[in-house]
């Protein structure tokens, strides 16, 4: 069974207010030197045998459901 | 007397608020269920706010596919007035009857306050009452408020009146270009971020002006020249 991988992240120009929050606390953790973080969403789904071309499929989820195009892009990766 | 729909999403919080003002208006409050595909006739519609499905995902981006959006999302296509209230304007956004996102407040935090607003486009069927009182105090409670579209869709939005308020007196959510509401190109869809429903007694609100939201659907869905 196909595991497929959906990784979802903010347009490059879309301000992300939760990466720059991380990113701010970085320093105190005593991180130097670590910067532009963006924060994304990360998901595993498996396709049943049966479904033909699951990539193909997987991306269409992740177009109506998984992201938001207008602020979001994605990646799609059959993992095994 | 006009039937005003009102959509419980499992989640919904301000639904009972938007009954009583629609009836507060003196219309008929008709409460319809996200699970049904009935849209029980219906003059107007509006989707309240709260958090439907907890904001799995996205804000909005669950409730989209309840089976009474289908019918939600074809009747406003046919000029069906339906207005989207906080969590409805997010699910109005994902359901692409409008433009652009909300996305999470630029800040970080969930704010609350008593929000001044300026009404810009008085001509929607939604806003029509606010020609005489274009600006207007109006609860805003959100964390996810803040609308973000790309800049050539705001330019639209602009150019063609399609932005129906804005933040006056300070942003709350760093909302681009302080937009608090939009309408689709027909002005039949409206979003706004802020609750008039909270708006509609001085008992509980800091004013009345969120009833020229539900003054104003009566009057066009009874005919009256707006």
């Amino acid at each position: 069974m196909p595991r497929v991988v959906v990784d979802v992240l903010l347009k490059p120009e879309i301000l992300d207010p939760q990466g720059q929050a991380i990113e701010r606390a970085l320093p105190r953790l005593g991180f130097a030197g670590v910067s532009d973080v963006r924060q994304g969403k990360h998901f595993e789904l498996s396709v049943d045998d049966a479904v033909t071309n699951p990539e193909d499929v997987v991306r269409q989820l992740a177009d109506n459901l998984l992201a938001n195009p207008v602020i979001e892009d994605f990646t799609v990766t059959v993992v095994r | 007397m006009q039937r005003i729909g009102i959509v419980t999403f499992p989640g919904s919080l301000d639904d009972h608020d938007c009954v009583r003002a629609v009836i507060r208006a003196g219309g008929e409050a008709v409460a319809l269920w996200h699970g049904d595909s009935d849209l029980q006739n219906v003059d107007a519609i509006i989707l309240p706010g709260g958090f439907s499905y907890g904001d799995a995902l996205r804000c909005g981006s669950i409730a989209r596919f309840a089976p009474l959006m289908t019918d939600v999302i074809d009747a406003a296509k046919q000029g069906m007035p339906i207005l989207g209230i906080c969590n409805g304007f997010q699910i109005l956004c994902e359901s692409h009857l409008l433009p652009g996102v909300l996305t999470r407040n630029a800040h970080l935090h969930y704010r609350t306050k008593d929000q001044a607003l300026r009404f810009e486009n008085t001509k929607t069927v939604w806003t029509a009452n606010f020609v005489d009182q274009p600006y207007a105090v109006i609860p805003t409670k959100h964390g996810e408020g803040r609308y973000v579209a790309d800049a050539a869709v705001l330019d639209d939005l602009e150019a063609t009146g399609r932005v129906i308020a804005r933040y006056i007196n300070g942003n709350p959510n760093g909302s681009m270009r302080d937009i608090a509401g939009v309408c689709n190109e027909a002005g039949n869809v409206v979003g706004l971020m802020p609750h008039p429903e909270h708006a509609i007694d001085t008992l509980t609100g800091p004013s009345t002006d969120g009833l020229a939201f539900f003054t104003s659907i009566l009057s066009a869905t009874a005919g009256v020249a707006l």
